[in-house]
């Protein structure tokens, strides 16, 4: 019976259901739907099932393979670690239903056979996403959600303006390889490229994942970018341009999170370098390449959620979430320390921990194919991701000057699901094989040589040792209070001009919700003030 | 841990900061003498790769620091 509807159905159906439960039965629900979602992605046999009739042409909602079906594995587990971590909010369905639409619509998106229906389930994804965004119910949270959604628009636009004409030179709807080959291509892939964070299409990233709710950041992080390299993975397997989109990416992110002061967007500018790594790996485009950017992805779904669940857990218990604010947390958080610094080890990629044996497959197919300067950069950034997401954000939370915050654990939902993430990203590390055996193609490839592990522990520890030097000798820049422009400066900055012109020639006072794009009017949000919950 | 936290204490603080030290020097001397096959020439140098990390951390604090910071720092309420 599971395996008569598509794993995308099983959420988006299943989710409508949510606000008719009530209690330990609405729990149990909750995390029952990505338990059946997950048997049903297992079960289903590799070919073409769902194929609908549309307008003449085949719409097909279970295209399952090797490249899908991971995908579709990953996004089942995370939906499950993700609501679990969010099961104590009680008169938030909307959250929960937006949470299952986005992770529906993500394996609507996986398991689509044809570009019309992986377009509406990759509209639908930011839609969803956006209220998780609003229900922060904060003046920041309004308007991030607000320029999230429209800079989404316009990559959703650029991606039926590219499929119809990919449609009419080729006369089919198939999803498949695309590569670059013209206007549709093109269009095609900017709008893959805004979903998939590529530079100066990146800044909705950074703006937007802060400012969502504690537990919808989780959702947001996993399905999105995810869905888009799964994308580009079946569309652009080596396109070379791929590979310095992708380079670029892992490396300019890496100063920007050194300077940020909040610790959720120091997470989000690594979402970036991480998917960063991922694009290298389609753009080199070789069996090995292709096998680090899909189990890469796989084990970052893990620990980014894992990171962004610990930090939630410190937002959650203190209200604070900037470096400035915080530290010494380990005294009174314990637990939660411990799995931020295993999410944290993992993502810098010690050995033993699930960074680790994917994020080397992508370097090391850079080195099989004798790319030097990208080898070069790739290291570059890994002494990067140290930097900010394995050493600043633990200890600037945990560690640091005490900020005196004395707090207690999370509730426990928030804790084992942080367990499990925790437990995964081990698991993975010390036994990859499991993953290696789903991954698209046959793995001929062993993390665990000497000097593999050498070499990543020499890079790791000794870029922890000019850290250490530079914090004991004071030559350490301190963490400071402020915002670093981004190139969402120019479409907030652009707005407001653009709005006070349309009002200076035109006389049209413009929509009340502008304001919101570019951050004026406080007059107008004043009403979502009275709605508490900075949840 | 109640009373006196672990990393208030300095000589705690000392004592992990010698067991850190004592493992970079472990790794410079195990990686004088592990076989190894390098794709890129430089791979083959004594502790390469420490040096690089630690070339690239400190690069990338003072370059975003004194560099990107300068041009891209605002006041918090910049956008309101």
């Amino acid at each position: 019976m599971i395996r008569s509807l598509p794993p995308a159905a099983i959420l988006i159906i299943g989710a409508f259901l949510i606000p008719f439960l009530k209690g330990r039965l609405k729990s149990a629900y909750l995390l029952l739907l990505p338990v059946i979602a997950f048997i049903n992605v297992v079960s289903i046999p590799e070919g073409i099932h769902w194929t609908v009739g549309f307008l003449g042409y085949d719409l097909i909602f279970g295209r399952v393979d090797r490249l899908s079906r991971v995908f579709g594995y990953i996004f089942t587990i995370i939906s499950f670690i993700g609501t679990l971590y969010a099961l104590h909010l009680k008169n938030e369905d909307g959250q929960h239903v937006a949470a299952f639409l986005s992770a529906g619509s993500a394996l609507g998106a996986t398991f689509a056979g044809d570009l019309l229906s992986l377009l509406v389930f990759l509209e639908m994804m930011p839609i969803a996403s956006t209220y998780l965004i609003w229900a922060r119910r904060t003046e920041a949270s309004y308007g991030a959600g607000l320029r999230y959604l429209l800079v989404h628009l316009f990559g959703g636009l650029c991606l039926l303006v590219g499929i119809i004409i990919h449609v009419h030179q080729t006369g089919s709807i198939e999803f498949g390889y695309i590569g670059l080959n013209g206007l549709a291509s093109y269009l095609i892939l900017i709008g893959f490229g805004i979903n998939c964070v590529f530079p100066a299409l990146h800044a909705w990233l950074p703006d937007a994942y802060p400012e969502a709710t504690i537990t919808g950041t989780v959702f947001l992080s996993a399905f999105v970018t995810k869905t888009a390299v799964y994308a580009l993975a079946r569309a652009f397997p080596g396109t070379e341009i791929l590979i310095w989109i992708g380079a670029a990416m892992t490396v300019f992110v890496i100063f920007y999170a050194a300077i940020e002061n909040n610790l959720r967007r120091v997470l989000s500018y690594s979402l970036i370098n991480q998917v960063g790594f991922m694009v290298t790996g389609i753009g080199i485009g070789t069996p090995l390449a292709l096998n680090g950017t899909v189990s890469h992805a796989f084990c970052h779904i893990l620990y980014k959620a894992l990171l962004f669940m610990s930090m939630g857990a410190v937002l959650h218990q203190t209200g604070k979430i900037n470096a400035t604010d915080l530290g010494g947390l380990y005294k009174t958080m314990p637990l939660t320390t411990l799995f931020c610094i295993i999410g944290a080890a993992s993502i810098s990629g010690f050995p033993f921990l699930s960074g680790f044996v994917s994020k080397s497959m992508t370097v090391t197919a850079s080195a099989h194919e004798g790319m030097a300067i990208l080898w070069l950069v790739l290291q570059f950034a890994s002494a990067g991701v140290l930097h900010h997401a394995g050493i600043k954000v633990p200890y600037f939370a945990f560690f640091s000057h005490d900020s005196g915050i004395r707090t207690k654990e999370p509730p426990l939902n928030m804790l084992l699901a942080m367990g499990i993430a925790a437990f995964l990203c081990i698991f993975i590390g010390v036994f990859p094989g499991p993953l290696y055996s789903i991954l698209p193609f046959p793995v001929d490839y062993q993390p665990y040589t000497g000097a593999h592990v050498l070499d990543a522990l020499q890079l790791l520890l000794f870029a922890a040792l000019a850290s250490a030097l530079l914090m004991l000798s004071g030559l350490h820049p301190p963490e400071m209070r402020a915002i670093n422009l981004d190139t969402d400066w120019f479409y907030r900055k652009g707005a407001k001009v653009f709005y006070r012109l349309a009002d200076r020639l035109l006389g049209v006072k413009g929509d009340a919700s502008l304001p919101h794009v570019v951050g004026t009017d406080r007059e107008v949000i004043r009403g979502s003030e009275d709605r508490k919950v900075p949840s | 841990m109640k009373e006196g936290h672990f990393f208030d204490k300095s000589h705690n603080v000392k004592k992990l900061l010698k067991g850190f030290y004592l493992s970079l020097l472990l790794l410079i001397v195990v990686d004088l003498f592990l076989p190894k096959h390098p794709v890129f020439p430089w791979e083959g140098y004594p502790s390469f790769y420490g040096a690089y990390g630690f070339i690239a951390y400190t690069s990338i604090v003072f370059v975003a620091n004194y560099i990107l910071r300068k041009m891209v720092k605002r006041k918090e309420d910049y956008y309101d």
